[in-house]
């Protein structure tokens, strides 16, 4: 059953916040960025280019992927806040079934994220990248679909915590690994077959593939994507179904 | 009609029985209090009867729905203040309630409406626009009321709805919450360990540890404990006694120099002391029995007493903790 207000008034109430707290705003694009020019800068110097891409160009869609996968489970975890100060009882004694309130904390990851994805793609002219309208469109596109899938994911690790004191937890055990075995970094073809398959696993690496195939269509080396398109948006859209399910189960536990 | 009805409620947690085959009913339109101790387990049962808990064993219904089974007919028809601020403090109050009126799908075309009425109502109007973190305590408490009203709830939950507020501003809350059956045509379950305060209640539930020990009107309860007593001092405390002995027939005794009558009608009985030995009296006062009275003759201790010491210092504190960690 979806409530259509209920799932309006949930996502306005994130957005609100969102654009109210400008600092917040602030603190997670400097991340991305900073991993763009620091790492990806300097790193260039190191890492040879492979076909027309550079290192920093490679990792564009890997950073692109940081601050979907940073904001959608921020935005997740807000959960946790709200069961903390007691903001989550009062929606969870309206009339409005557990699925809608799941779908409407995903769908308000997926704008705040959405929104600052686009932020990051502004920069592609700085590091020499040229793009399409398509282009443009399909990492859009890709994001708000990734956003939302990671944003279920954050849901569902969310109905596990009840303070923040886990935040920290989830950050470093679930979020940075997640990071670093998605292929932003570093091709997932040259991983040890023992790491490769847990990448596998990670619904992140088809996002940054996606981005990757929609990048660089052309590449064909070592920086290239490692999976095809169409199995990326597959896999995409099969995770989000199955993370939103599974979050709106646990949402209906009662003690 | 009945609107709220409990039959033999239990909820277990682990092995500890929080609530232990509760059963009580609620007329429509009464205000009902549970007065109890900390660790009752009001909010429990108020968490059961809002659908938040699903109950070991026993049955409780709203406006005859399942409270277990019917769950969305169960919220549609109630509202509640919980015991713990439930507000989002970086909204502001019209935000707050805005989102309460979305959730419950109040109709657009009165929803601006209801949302001002309730405003005007809790006299928050003026403050309508200002973040909620900026509103004292009193004020988020008339805040969580006017939102648990916008939806027109059959009954509204109250869990101690005065709690850290000062005396003014809890005698305001009350006068303004004894107001809502009449204007919402609401039926009031609420909760709390000040005596006081149970006294405006149609009918109280006394409980402790998990069941309830005594339930009637607070007159009737004040009757178990028996009548007045009054007090008098007079200049011969021997010979005014045996006076009131021969006259009244009534039961004196005398402590610490002050005479002390038990009687069912302290105030008629006064009158006529005084007619036949007010030359001897130098002061009266009556004491009537208070709900104190009786929930110390129920349970051999004062309610204040089971609190423990400071509990309201640690929760302000755990309060503060919070405000002040919720920014990060
Ligand atoms: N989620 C829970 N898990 C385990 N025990 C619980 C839980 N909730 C409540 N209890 C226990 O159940 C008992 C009743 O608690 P409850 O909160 O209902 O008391 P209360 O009457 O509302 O007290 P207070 O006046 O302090 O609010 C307490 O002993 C409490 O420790
Ligand atoms: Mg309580």
């Amino acid at each position: 059953m979806i409530e259509t207000n209920a799932i309006y008034v949930i996502v306005a109430r994130e957005f609100k916040k969102f654009i109210r707290e400008r600092s917040r705003l602030v603190s997670t694009l400097a991340r991305p960025i900073l991993w763009l020019f620091l790492i990806g800068g300097g790193m260039s110097r190191l890492v040879p280019a492979g076909g027309n891409v550079s290192y920093i160009q490679f990792i564009f869609p890997g950073i692109i992927g940081m601050t979907v996968l940073f904001s959608s489970i921020f935005s997740s975890i807000s959960i946790i806040w709200d069961k903390e100060f007691g903001f989550m009882k009062e929606i969870l004694v309206a009339p409005v079934s557990r699925f809608s309130v799941v779908v409407g904390k995903a769908i308000s990851g997926m704008v705040i994220s959405t929104i600052q994805a686009v932020i990051v793609l502004c920069l592609f002219p700085v590091i020499g990248l040229r793009l399409d309208v398509m282009q443009v469109v399909g990492v859009v596109l890709i994001s708000a679909a990734l956003s939302f899938t990671l944003a279920s994911f954050g849901i569902l690790l969310a109905s596990f915590y009840e303070s923040y004191e886990s935040f920290s937890v989830i950050m470093n055990f679930i979020v940075m690994p997640m990071f670093f075995l998605s292929g932003a970094m570093y091709p997932v073809k040259l991983l040890p077959d023992a790491l490769k398959a847990v990448s596998k696993l990670n619904p992140l690496t088809y996002g940054v593939d996606a981005l990757k195939n929609i990048l660089f269509p052309y590449e064909t080396g070592r920086m290239a994507a490692d999976f095809s398109l169409s199995v990326d948006i597959l896999i995409i859209v099969i995770a989000s179904v199955f993370f939103v399910l599974i979050a709106g189960k646990l949402f209906e536990r009662k003690q | 009609m009945k609107m709220i009805s409990v039959e033999k409620l239990t909820k277990k947690f682990g092995n500890m029985s929080a609530v232990n085959e509760v059963s009580f009913d609620v007329e429509e339109g009464a205000i009902f209090g549970f007065l109890g101790p900390n660790g009752a387990g009001k909010t429990t049962i108020i968490n059961i009867l809002c659908t938040l808990l699903a109950p070991t064993s026993g049955k409780a219904f709203i406006n005859g729905f399942d409270c277990d089974r019917e769950s969305s007919r169960v919220r549609q028809a109630i509202g509640i203040v919980f015991q713990d601020s439930s507000l989002d403090k970086d909204l502001t109050a019209r935000e707050n309630l805005t989102f309460h009126a979305y959730l419950y799908n109040v109709e657009k075309s009165v929803r601006k409406q209801r949302i001002d009425d309730a405003l005007r109502f809790v006299d928050l109007f003026d403050r309508a626009d200002d973040m909620v973190r900026k509103f004292s305590g009193g004020m988020k408490r008339r805040l969580e009321v006017a939102r648990g009203l916008i939806h027109r709830p059959r009954v509204l939950f109250l869990d101690e709805p005065t709690l850290g507020l000062d005396p003014q501003s809890r005698a305001n809350l009350w006068e303004f919450i004894t107001t809502l059956p009449k204007q919402h045509k609401v039926t009031i379950f609420m909760t709390t360990h000040y005596m006081e305060e149970a006294e405006v209640c149609d009918k109280i539930a006394i409980i402790d540890k998990g069941k309830i020990i005594a339930s009637g009107t607070p007159s009737e309860l004040k009757k178990t404990v028996g009548g007045d007593v009054i007090y008098l001092r007079t200049n011969d405390n021997k010979k005014a006694m045996e006076d009131i002995r021969n006259l009244f027939e009534l039961d004196v005794s005398e402590k610490d120099g002050e005479i002390f009558i038990s009687t069912v009608r302290g105030d008629a009985c006064i009158p006529a002391l005084i007619r036949e030995i007010g030359e001897s009296v130098l002061s009266v006062r009556m004491q009537r029995p208070t709900l104190n009275d009786v929930f110390l003759r129920l349970t051999g201790k004062e309610i204040r007493d089971v609190e423990g010491p400071g509990h309201d210092d640690i929760k302000s504190m755990v309060r503060s903790y919070r405000s002040r960690h919720d920014r990060d």
